[in-house]
């Protein structure tokens, strides 16, 4: 069946709205072409990747869209930026990129989308329900919403957000449909050492793995602590969206999709079965570590943003100590977050440990961090498996007891005993 | 002679085949300036890939990788074309906003896995608006 256009879709189409929401709706159209869907659907909210700068042509469609006067028709978050506009003094790029950067900042904010500049606007008040429907772009975003919060988004790239944004409409399919949510492949996590599965660290090790595993297929994880946090599946999914095209997951007994194994799968058998072992995730986690140096140079933390439970975490971890005097150590957030850092005087003592806070962008992604002289350490996979080739720089992967522990000291320090079989 | 199944970005290119051994990601993988792999991770790492067909079997990685691949459509630098076995919406709108913002076509083709293989054994190809491929 070819796409049908309901009388809306047609009328935008064909200009009655304005040459804007005209090439918005050629450009949903067209990737509803190419997704064989047969018809469009009603969106209740977008986020937005292509804000990020990445060349004149990112910038020449925007400036288009805007100067043609388009309007975002539906509440509509901005992922990160190029640039930290509360700590400008950061940003160590060129003029002209920072300018440019700049004004694709300023065209999505006047088509009405909201200045949030995060990459986890799941992190704040609003943010879609169960069974709605979005068009949200951004890996880890795209992830959370559908296997976290239940909401459906398909796997979508930049471009399609504004025009999803701008008209209203999505194409009906993909992650959008009952069917292509349900699992065909199962990851049994029952063999892996409680003690590992009581920490944070192994949850992006397990997502690593498992994206590099799945390809584009949607997995179930079974064998999981109940209930685990919203941290944890972000760990997850992220760095399966990296490793792979991880869109959509589940794990019994914590995501809403997935009360059991069998709706998780949709009343059918999976296709395929994978038990991961203590070995497995040694494995994963050391594809995340480059660098051999001891020497530490810098610790990055919040790829994704980091949220205020992960703040609570890295001020108790730290405790009176301070950063060592050879270490950069940043930590990513969005401003919501940063907001409420403020509000509980946390900002005022990860200034004075010598924790940079980073918003509105991202480590990896712009030129912001000093130079630095020996390993960079994450806790975050994505940052891991970005790093070296976005940066240059050596990477090592802890888990974030691991990230301070080794900025207090100075050098690169792990807690291998965790990762044993038993 | 090889067609595809379908035609997500429909036009004409020819090039060398250059078969990636790994999916890559535009984002991150591929510098837009240079036309090259910089994914330190995949085997074919340096290799250009500027006016190639390049096959891979799916895409993969960040939502941005539509800006990269519309940037390097833009600037030059982009594959003369990419067969996939996959659809991905991620690549298809890169190309979908070139050709919309500058007029600029780089066809997309999914094949079936035996398309693929005969394709890749090719030193270079021709591609048809109608989604042909032929030998060079």
């Amino acid at each position: 069946m070819p796409l049908t256009l309901d009388a809306r879709d047609q009328a935008l189409l064909d200009g009655t709205a304005g040459p804007a929401a005209a090439l918005a709706m050629r450009v949903v159209v067209r990737t509803a072409e190419s997704m064989e869907a047969e018809h469009l659907l009603d969106i209740t909210g977008a986020h937005i990747d292509s804000c990020l700068y990445h060349g004149q042509a990112g910038l020449d469609f925007a400036q288009r869209l805007a100067d043609d006067g388009a309007q975002v028709s539906v509440p509509t978050t901005l992922n990160v930026s190029s640039l930290d506009l509360l700590h400008p003094e950061l940003y160590r790029g060129d003029a002209h990129t920072r300018d440019q950067a700049r004004a694709l900042m300023n065209a999505y904010e006047a088509m009405g989308c909201e200045p949030t500049w995060t990459c986890a606007p799941y992190q704040m008040d609003a943010r879609p329900r169960l069974g709605e429907n979005v068009a949200w772009a951004e890996s880890n975003a795209i992830v959370f919403a559908n296997a976290v919060l239940g909401a459906r988004t398909h796997r979508y790239g930049d471009f399609l957000d504004i025009a999803a944004a701008i008209t209203g409409r999505a194409p009906a399919a993909g992650l959008h449909l009952d069917t292509a949510r349900h699992a065909t492949i199962v990851f049994d996590v029952s063999a892996v050492p409680a003690k590992l599965l009581d920490l944070d660290v192994a949850y992006p090790v397990i997502g690593h793995h498992i994206g590099k595993l799945v390809g584009s297929a949607v997995p179930v994880i079974v064998g999981a602590p109940a209930g685990l946090s919203e941290d944890r599946l972000k760990a997850i999914g992220s760095a399966g969206a990296s490793s792979g095209s991880l869109a959509m997951f589940h794990v019994v007994g914590s995501t809403p999709e997935a009360p059991d194994l069998e709706t998780a799968c949709g009343g059918r058998v999976p296709t395929d079965r994978h038990t991961i072992t203590a070995a497995d995730l040694r494995t994963a986690r050391d594809q995340l570590t480059t660098s051999t140096n001891a020497r530490l140079g810098a610790i990055s933390l919040g790829t994704p943003h980091y949220s205020v439970p992960e703040f609570a975490r890295l001020i108790e971890l730290l405790g009176d100590r301070r950063i060592h005097t050879d270490v950069h150590a940043y930590v990513n957030t969005g401003r919501s977050v940063a907001h409420e850092l403020d509000l509980r005087g946390w900002s005022a003592r990860l200034a004075d440990a010598g924790v940079q806070l980073v918003t509105d962008t991202c480590t990896y992604i712009t030129p912001v961090m000093a130079d630095i002289h020996g390993t960079a350490m994450t806790d975050s996979a994505k940052w891991a498996y970005y790093a070296p080739g976005n940066l240059g720089l050596d990477v090592a992967f802890g888990s974030v007891e691991d990230c301070v522990e080794s900025a207090v000291r100075g050098e690169v320090v792990r807690d291998e005993g965790v990762w044993a079989d038993a | 002679m090889p067609k595809a199944t379908r035609t997500l970005i429909a036009g004409e290119a020819h090039g060398e085949i250059l078969e990636l051994d790994e999916p890559l990601s535009f984002w991150g993988g591929f510098e837009s300036e240079t036309g090259t792999i910089i994914d330190q991770a995949h085997p074919q790492v340096g290799q250009s890939l500027v006016g190639k067909i390049v096959m891979m079997t799916v895409g993969r990685g960040s939502s941005s990788a539509s800006s990269v691949l519309a940037e390097a459509i833009r600037d030059g630098t982009a594959p003369a074309a990419l067969i996939l076995q996959e659809s991905d919406e991620i690549i298809v709108l890169g190309a979908i906003v070139a050709d919309e913002i500058y007029g600029t076509v780089m066809p997309i083709l999914l094949v079936d896995d035996a398309t693929y293989r005969d394709v890749a054994s090719l030193t270079a190809a021709q591609i048809s608006a109608d989604g042909q491929i032929d030998p060079r």
